[in-house]
């Protein structure tokens, strides 16, 4: 089981960002993360949201366009070197991270970080091998 | 197949003497019945004696869209109401709307162009046709109308839009030819594959489509999607309507209805008639029309004329598909750009949209072209290696069939204006102060 992430092509435009969030908040989709970095001319926004599906789907009425990608979620202690080792320990199986981003949680002393890998599996194992806590969907929104 | 054999077929000679005797008569009749003509050949000092060959044509001044707008509405017609049965106008996307009168005899004249071109085509008397185009002003519908009854075809005038209806009609019917627009003819089947039915279902064998351009591409499209054989047909309400020119089923160019219609070849820019063969703007002379007879009307349409005979045995001029209009036509970096051209080239790529911007700026001195197209695909979403190489991909197609440099942007979902009637897709800011 990986977490769904919901990624949106986002034309840098004003009002654009502004309109996906009001989308989610009239439908009551809770937003726990997000990321977005830009070209000139569009960018990728990047949300770990409550109800996935129901993301994806008022965004899709909305024209938007919008995928669900599955990507990988690891907890993390939050002190110096914790994300680190779990780094060092995708770089170790010869497995690159597309991207990553981080949040914290109000489960205090840990951190969250969301990472795209290509085979979520072997990263997977190679994590849990490590004893590094990967995390579910469901553990997200507690 | 053939509708009137003897005319389709007959040698270039009988077909250029025919073509000098009626242009003659043209002439004369547009002289004698239309100020507007009187005064423009007695300027360029033409009478119809003075016209010893074709080539003598090029004598008489071209006729464009302006003048039958100047003399809205019908300051060019030849006949007196009591003789004009049908009236028709052009859409007016562009300014008033064109109108033209039909006589009788121009309404009989109409529908055997259009009966030859459907048989051509390989249409029969055992077809079921259903006509989508919109009834009303436009000569599209009516024509296909007419013309397909005297071919002793089953016509079914169910007009455009509530398809789910025109789809259960098909089914029912068992319609096996269908007359629409290229794009209503693969939107159609879009909604037919979403429907609770088998594409089984439905029969149809034959497409015959017009009215505006269809690439290569999007005819497969319309062909796989439907599992049938798509022909293309030229006309315009200045000239009559549809059936000026068709294709047979060969489909290597659209032969004229040359003893109604004589087709030259100019330079847009000098007016000056060019040599068989080269591409340039298609002007038109009606040689029989009562009602509304034009000389030497300018098309805008640019296409060649090709006067081999053809595999199917008619011998009538054929032109290419038109490629483009000279009003359209960009000329960029010095190189002739035709928004069709830039068509073919997205419709051919997975992951973008059919709709699509043309931006023509000025950068310094000089003139740069960007190539607006929205991103489709939302697999690739999530990754900015794939739509750049996307991006790079469109690139790249579009410099191979231009020639030319452009930049490619990839826009969000229904962000690029649907047009309703003809597409304006061309923004020119070249001659904008802007900034």
């Amino acid at each position: 089981m990986a977490i769904k992430q919901i990624s949106i092509f986002v034309e840098n435009k004003p009002g654009r960002l502004a309109k996906i969030t009001s989308l989610l908040a009239e439908n009551s989709v809770d937003i726990r993360a997000l990321s977005i970095a830009d070209t000139t001319d569009y960018g990728i926004l990047r949300l770990i949201v409550s109800d996935p599906e129901k993301a994806e789907k008022v965004l899709k009425e909305a024209k938007m366009t919008v995928s669900i990608t599955h990507v990988l979620g690891i907890g993390i202690p939050d002190v110096p070197g914790g994300f680190s080792v779990a780094i060092k320990t995708l770089a170790d199986a010869g497995i690159s991270v597309e991207y990553a981003y981080a949040f914290i949680t109000p489960d205090a002393g840990k951190a969250y970080v969301i990472i795209r890998v290509e085979d979520n599996d072997a990263a997977k194992k190679a994590l849990k091998d490590a004893n590094i806590t990967v995390i579910e969907q469901d553990e997200i929104f507690i | 197949m053939f509708f009137q054999k003897e005319i389709e077929t007959m040698n270039r000679k009988e077909i250029e003497t025919l073509q000098l005797e009626r242009l003659k008569w043209t002439v004369d009749y547009c002289y004698k019945n239309v100020p507007f003509y009187k005064n423009r050949l007695d300027k360029a000092g033409v009478t119809a004696d003075k016209i010893k060959s074709l080539d003598d044509i090029k004598y008489i001044p071209p006729t464009t869209k302006d003048d039958l707008r100047d003399n809205y509405p019908f300051g060019l017609f030849a006949q007196p109401m009591k003789n004009i049965v049908r009236i028709h106008a052009s859409s007016g996307t562009t300014g008033k709307p064109t109108v033209v009168g039909y006589t009788k005899n121009d309404l009989d004249m109409w529908s055997n162009c259009v009966a030859r071109l459907c048989a051509a085509a390989g249409a029969t008397s055992d077809d079921i046709v259903q006509i989508s185009f919109g009834y009303g002003m436009f000569t599209g519908a009516l024509g296909l109308h007419y013309g397909l009854e005297k071919l002793g075809a089953t016509v079914i005038p169910n007009s455009s839009g509530n398809t789910e209806k025109a789809l259960m009609y098909m089914r029912d019917f068992k319609t096996t030819a269908l007359v629409a627009t290229p794009s209503y003819a693969l939107y159609m089947c879009e909604v037919a594959k979403s429907l609770d039915y088998s594409m089984d279902d439905y029969n149809l064998r034959l497409g015959i489509f017009g009215s505006e351009g269809c690439t290569p591409e999007m005819r497969s499209l319309i062909e796989n999607g439907w599992d049938l054989f798509a022909t293309d047909n030229y006309g315009m309400s200045e000239l009559m309507g549809p059936g000026v020119s068709g294709e047979c089923v060969y489909r290597d160019g659209l032969h004229f209805c040359e003893d109604y219609f004589l087709p030259e070849i100019i330079d847009s820019q000098t007016l000056e008639v060019l040599p068989e063969g080269q591409t340039g703007e298609l002007l038109v002379t009606t040689l029989t029309k009562e009602g509304i007879p034009l000389l030497r009307y300018r098309t805008r349409d640019i296409t060649r004329l090709n006067y081999e005979p053809c595999q199917c045995g008619r011998t009538g001029v054929r032109m290419d598909k038109v490629k483009g209009r000279s009003d359209d036509m960009l000329k960029i970096r010095g190189v002739n750009v035709f928004p069709s051209q830039i068509e073919s080239v997205l419709v051919g790529i997975d992951g973008v949209g059919p709709h699509y911007q043309l931006v023509v700026r000025t950068q310094g001195l000089v003139d740069t072209l960007e190539v607006k197209v929205e991103l489709v695909d939302t697999a690739i979403v999530d990754s900015y290696s794939y739509i750049e190489k996307l991006q790079k991909k469109i690139k790249d197609n579009l410099q191979v069939v231009l020639g030319l440099q452009c930049k490619v942007s990839i826009v969000e979902q229904n962000t690029i204006e649907r047009f309703v009637g003809k597409a304006k897709r061309v923004l020119d800011l070249r001659n904008e102060d802007v900034r």
